[in-house]
């Protein structure tokens, strides 16, 4: 009888064992960043959730044609109106102090928000109507128990007397939480309960295309060239070398190119998705090279053989043939520079998209700021429901970047021959 | 004798410093297939590879000496390398059809040097390319599936289909049969055989038998040296000299 153990070598049991050793350590690994990932999206996740809605208070306000000249609307003082009509509701608070804890409850927006719903619906003018208006940060977060009543009056936000009006609010039903839509339609602001993310997500749109024109064609251009045609001698193995280099250069010294380049000698707009585009596309190109040149070289050189031993030109034998074979890894590496163009914050804040911009950009050329520069600034804020505001704007960001890379697995695939 | 088609003259190719072929002379005949046989290394690829100057490709390799191919010196400065390879065709070691269907692998040449003026035209000339590579009949129903779904052999085939498509004067095949199986191999001899009255056709093969069956001409090559070269029959029954006789018998090689 044959024992295979013995002519199998020495310590047959030992090489097993290692065998299931490293399994179990790479299974280790993919759990432990499996739970780091968890945890991760779990408390973006319920951080940003508070942003879904939004409180509104229920205030009669008297619109009558005393307080609002039906001929001249944008003349009347709205914030007259809301604070009178607040007044009114609460008849007990005569203290100024008080009072203006009173106006505190709504939004410091409210009386533009009057105006806007009188505009939109004129028929409201002539008499006392009721109207929903956006409630203050504060009393949104302590209506969510963000805020506990039981700490001491002066480490709260929010003092006994705004939770006795809040809670008499209550019961009179002038409370409501609505789907805050006004999240994803409106600009920055300094108040957390009206700040939206459009302006940053225009804005990183916008630089993303602006990128994706510059360093795309350059950067495959680039590696058609490096990869196929150019001779192989010294200058261009040095430029190959600091392409590798650029590649992993700190993507601020390519904000502070920009910034002394095309803001400082070009003397173009500061602050725009134009140059912020510019100053990724700089970024994201030596890693489209790369991609792109690896992608190249793991075409089969026999498809190109074939090619120009058949009468092809060169040109023809690659662009034929060769290009088309490599084009749904060039656009992986296209994508995964993108991918990490739209998260780039430093070069951004050195050319001036750290701006404070509530107007949505209609233009390359308007002021704008981005997804993550938005994030930073803010999770730099001191009111506490900007914390929330963070999270909600990762959270976008997050779903930016999936539904980018969705396109460019559909794309991939759609390229990508069958044969 | 009437006039060679391809004649090489004094023909040196250098790798950097290294020489892979010293001064060949070589007559081809029209119309036959002449085979180039030797041991590995010694040459005979690179002296195909000379003939639609696929040598110009490598960077470090050079060429001197004289080839002409019906008269025209290949290397003369009026010479297009793109309009040389279209009449100087190819079929390579392994086979290498293009990443495309059928038809457009027999298609593609047609198109880029746009011998068809209308798609039936294409259409008739890709059939007729099919039906000369005797491939027809085994794809004819299925044109726009992809070309490397086929077999070796009809891949193979496929590759010569591509070839004959632009009609070369010449066609260069470089060991075809070497990753085929014996039958598809067998297939492909007789195609060579076929081709041999319409076609100058020029092979390297490490197969002695084959080279046997299908040449007219064979040339001996060692160590980038031609050591002989004559009627097949004659080189392998009767060769002149010793080192033929040593690689045909097996003792070298």
């Amino acid at each position: 009888m044959i024992d295979f153990g013995k002519s199998a070598g020495f310590n047959l049991a030992a090489r097993h064992r290692a065998e299931k050793r490293f399994q179990w350590a790479g299974r280790f690994a993919i759990l432990i960043s499996l739970a780091f990932l968890v945890i991760m999206v779990g408390s973006i996740l319920s951080d940003g959730v508070g942003v879904l809605k939004r409180t509104e208070i229920a205030v009669p306000l008297d619109l009558g044609p005393e307080a609002i000249d039906p001929d001249d609307v944008a003349g009347a003082s709205t914030l007259k109106i809301l604070k009178s009509g607040l007044r009114d509701a609460f008849p007990d608070v005569t203290k100024r102090k008080d009072k203006k804890a009173l106006y505190g409850l709504v939004s410091p927006e409210g009386s533009f928000e009057i105006e806007r719903q009188i505009s939109t619906d004129p028929t409201l003018l002539g008499g006392t109507r009721v109207l929903w208006l956006t409630a203050s940060d504060d009393l949104d977060l302590f209506l969510r128990g963000k805020i506990d009543p039981n700490l001491p009056e002066r480490q709260r936000r929010i003092s006994d007397q705004e939770i006795e009006w809040i809670e008499q609010l209550q019961e009179t039903g002038q409370l409501r939480r609505v789907i805050n839509w006004k999240f994803l339609t409106n600009g920055d602001s300094r108040e957390p309960e009206i700040a939206g993310i459009l302006a940053a997500l225009v804005g990183s749109l916008f630089s993303l295309a602006i990128c994706f024109a510059l360093s795309f064609p350059l950067g495959i251009g680039a590696a058609i060239y490096l990869e196929e045609f150019a001779p192989d001698n010294r200058f261009t193995q040095i430029i190959e070398i600091n392409i590798n280099n650029l590649a992993s250069v700190p993507s601020i010294v390519f904000g502070l190119l920009g910034l002394s380049v095309f803001l400082g000698y070009f003397g173009m707009p500061r602050s725009t998705p134009l140059v912020g585009g510019m100053v990724l596309a700089l970024m994201t190109l030596p890693t489209i090279i790369i991609a792109g040149r690896a992608a190249l070289k793991s075409v089969p050189p026999s498809f190109k053989q074939a090619a120009l031993a058949l009468g092809a030109t060169p040109v023809q034998a690659v662009f034929h043939h060769v290009l088309p074979v490599a084009l749904p890894g060039m656009l992986t590496g296209s994508i995964i520079g993108m991918a990490q163009a739209l998260g780039e914050t430093a070069p951004l804040l050195m050319i001036g998209m750290v701006a404070f911009v509530v107007d949505v950009p209609q233009s390359i050329l308007e002021p704008a700021t981005a997804l993550p520069v938005q994030i930073f600034l803010w999770a730099d804020s001191p009111e506490r429901a900007f914390t929330e505001k963070s999270a909600a704007a990762i959270i976008v960001l997050l779903v930016f970047l999936i539904s980018m890379n969705l396109i460019a697995i559909l794309l991939r695939r759609k390229l990508e021959q069958r044969f | 004798m009437e006039h060679p088609f391809i004649t090489a003259r004094d023909v040196d190719v250098f790798y950097g410093d290294k020489q892979a072929l010293f001064g060949i002379d070589l007559d081809i005949q029209a119309k036959e297939v002449t085979a180039l046989i030797g041991p590995s290394g010694c040459g005979k690829s690179t002296f195909l590879r000379a003939i639609n100057r696929m040598n110009d490709l490598i960077p470090i390799c050079r060429m001197t000496g004289q080839l002409e191919i019906g008269g025209q010196d290949i290397h003369a400065p009026a010479v297009d390398v793109v309009a040389l390879r279209a009449q100087v065709g190819m079929v390579f070691q392994k086979p290498n059809p293009f990443p495309k269907s059928i038809f457009e692998n027999v298609a593609y040449g047609l198109r880029i040097h746009k011998m068809t003026s209308n798609k039936t035209e294409l259409a008739d000339r890709v059939e007729w390319s099919l039906k000369s590579a005797g491939l027809w009949d085994e794809v004819a129903d299925r044109l726009d599936e992809p070309g490397n779904g086929l077999s070796g052999g009809q891949q193979q085939r496929l590759c010569i289909a591509r070839t004959i498509a632009v009609q070369p004067k010449v066609i260069l095949m470089d060991e075809p049969c070497s990753a085929l199986d014996p039958i598809a191999t067998a297939v492909i001899e007789e195609l060579i055989d076929g081709l041999r009255k319409d076609y100058t056709i020029v092979i390297v093969t490490h197969s002695m038998q084959q080279a046997a069956r299908i040449s007219q001409k064979t040339a001996f090559f060692h160590l980038g040296k031609l050591i002989e070269v004559g009627d097949t029959e004659t080189v392998f029954t009767n060769p002149t000299q010793e080192q033929t006789q040593n690689y045909i018998t097996g003792r070298i090689g």
